[in-house]
């Protein structure tokens, strides 16, 4: 349990749950005229996998760059663990692992190579990176050169990357973009062990509605920078007599989800 | 060792030494490209044996052709060698080496194609009454091809053999093309080196989002760009050394001053050009913009700064200017330890203002720095 400050309150503190490993309150974020995220706030609890669902210009990236301290919002506040991004950068460094966007490792490094420069930020010997490398089922491509993986093998380096240092929250940008179902699956299968043994919390942005009923405990749809829906999937799901998420995900934005 | 090799500025440095020295095409441009470019420019310039002038001649030559009246063309009918239309003779001088001239008889219009071509530098109008030469004044070589002609068309090729004991034919290490050339190579191999290999770097690992996910972790940024420089010195150094290597095996080239000097100037270009490279890099992520701005700054340095001619052929005005461009303070001081025996109380200063603009160019890029 933690003590936070409340502005424009008669209460001066609040008790805040310290079982929300992240908590957003009400953050703003603009880029020259565009508003890309107009007053968001969520939740995660530890071991929850959320899934932030939304069409591309949603907003979803910059509110996931926020959480992760790459972007500082115009306003609003982001806690993780009850610390700000501000003056705790080292610390919360530690408790994060993030695959972003479409982020390329250098071509001419070998998978363990990259594997071991990103253990050596967090002072990680190669025992960790060994361990690594089996929970994301990439020990035979060890040698190989990044530019000669796969989609799906790269992928997996990423995830492999985002969880050396044992993170309690893992923030990952669409993960499964652009690869084929069985990739896919071999990503959602890696996740799900991640919460068994670790409690490892997730938030995940996604195109894909059935990556967010696999995976997520519960569900964000996100459109034009404000959040349209929340819930686990059963919970949004009964609010309009919907069928499944894409049905849904058309009478609240009036697009399909891969717009 | 352990404890080192698992250190992240270890790792770092290995991380971009890796990825230079597994890619060929970098080892190419960075190595081989300087050596080859010191051994082409080297031979060009070397002037060995026959130098050799052609002109066109604007005449038919005949068997008519009497020294008297058409001089040119009666001389070289007399004297010269015909193979197809072309007449061609020799000058010879034993210290000024000897001098081959051809002339190609043709059309005044095809004349003009020609010189326009460069296939011949100068146009001569060998006339009855007179003779006319054409010819850019402002190209020394035809300037030298047209004093040369006339002289022979007035005096016979005699007159190239006359004075011999007042020439005294330098032959000195030092003043030759090449020994001009090896030093401003090296000066420009930093530059070039630094800068594409520093600021295209982290513009690259910018725009592929690879700098925003190193430094969405735990990693000391000022050890990211603490590991590039020395992974990209450590280079200068293999390329500079092969360079001079080449130069003293094929040329001779020696460094008749201060090799300490030479090491000291040699870190402060360094110094110089990677807290350039980090400054002009420092607010872009965008490779096209990079290739601008790098462009911009090393371009006018390559033209101005005196690396393959000198600068002292600029106007008087711009000299001032061009001696404190950073590539020129190195390529000078280095011409001076290599051919003028400088020490290191003669390029302290250079060495100096070198660091200076390094220090400074790095920590203003290093305050802007767009780290995502």
């Amino acid at each position: 349990m933690i003590l936070c400050f409340q502005r424009n309150s008669y209460e001066l503190c609040r008790m805040t749950d310290l079982d929300y490993i992240v908590d957003v309150r009400n953050v703003k974020k603009s880029f020259k005229d565009v508003q890309a995220v107009k007053g968001v706030s969520l939740r995660i609890k530890q071991g929850e996998f959320l899934a932030l669902l939304g069409p591309n210009g949603a907003g979803k990236t910059t509110l996931v760059e926020m959480i992760e301290g790459i972007q500082h919002p115009d306003e609003g506040e982001i806690f993780i663990e009850g610390k700000q991004w501000k003056n705790n950068q080292h610390e919360l460094h530690q408790l994060i692992g993030l695959s972003l966007q479409e982020t390329r490792f250098m071509d001419k490094l070998t998978a363990y190579e990259t594997m071991r420069l990103f253990a050596s930020f967090y002072k990680l010997d190669t025992h960790r990176v060994d361990e690594v490398f089996k929970l994301i089922g990439l020990e035979e491509k060890k040698k190989s050169y990044v530019n000669n993986l796969s989609g799906g093998q790269r992928q997996r380096l990423a995830l492999g990357v985002a969880v050396l240092n044992k993170p309690k929250i893992l923030l990952l940008d669409e993960p499964t973009t652009g690869l084929d179902p069985n990739a896919r699956r071999e990503i959602w299968n890696i996740l799900l062990d991640l919460k068994k043994e670790h409690n490892t919390s997730l938030l995940l942005t996604s195109h894909y509605m059935e990556e967010a009923e696999y995976l997520c405990d519960r569900i964000v749809i996100m459109d034009q920078g404000t959040i349209l829906s929340e819930g686990s999937l059963e919970e949004i799901l009964k609010i309009g007599g919907h069928h499944s998420l894409d049905e849904l995900f058309i009478t609240l934005t009036g697009r399909h989800i891969y717009e | 060792m352990n404890r080192i090799t698992n250190h992240q500025l270890y790792r770092l440095i290995f991380a971009h030494l890796a990825e230079i020295i597994r890619e060929p095409a970098v080892l190419f441009w960075g190595i081989v490209f300087p050596i080859l470019m010191a051994w082409g420019l080297g031979i060009a310039f070397t002037q060995k044996g026959e130098i050799h002038f052609k002109a066109a001649i604007v005449k038919t030559i005949t068997a008519s052709d009497t020294v008297k009246e058409t001089k040119l063309a009666g001389y070289l009918l007399a004297n010269g060698t015909k193979k197809d239309s072309t007449y061609s003779i020799v000058l010879t001088n034993e210290k000024l080496g000897d001098v081959s001239l051809s002339f190609f008889q043709t059309s005044f219009a095809n004349a003009y194609t020609m010189l326009k071509q460069g296939k011949v530098s100068l146009i001569v109008e060998d006339r009855t009454a007179d003779t006319k030469y054409h010819f850019d004044p402002a190209n020394a070589e035809a300037k030298t091809a047209y004093q040369l002609i006339s002289n022979l068309s007035a005096y016979g090729s005699a007159f190239y053999n006359n004075n011999q004991s007042s020439i005294e034919p330098l032959t000195l290490k030092g003043t030759r093309y090449v020994d001009f050339l090896i030093p401003g190579l090296l000066a420009m191999g930093i530059m070039m080196s630094c800068t594409w290999g520093i600021s295209y770097t982290i513009i690259d690992r910018q725009s592929k989002k690879l700098l925003r996910r190193m430094v969405a972790t735990p990693m000391r940024k000022s050890n990211f760009l603490l590991a590039l420089i020395t992974a990209r010195f450590t280079m200068n150094v293999v390329e500079g050394v092969l360079l001079f290597l080449f130069a003293w095996l094929y040329f001779g080239t020696t460094v008749q001053g201060s090799w300490p000097a030479l090491i000291v100037l040699f870190l402060a270009g360094n110094i110089a050009f990677s807290g350039i490279s980090i400054l002009i890099s420092s607010h872009t992520s965008n490779p096209e913009v990079g290739n601008g701005l790098i462009n911009a700054l090393v371009t006018p340095m390559m033209v101005m700064s005196g690396i393959f001619f000198s600068y002292h052929n600029f106007p008087d005005w711009t000299i001032p200017i061009i001696q404190y461009l950073p590539l020129t303070m190195i390529a000078d001081s280095f011409r001076s330890i290599f051919n003028e025996g400088a020490g290191f109380m003669d390029v302290w200063r250079e060495a100096l203002v070198l660091t200076s603009i390094g220090v400074v160019s790095f920590v203003s890029g290093l305050k802007i720095f767009k780290w995502y």
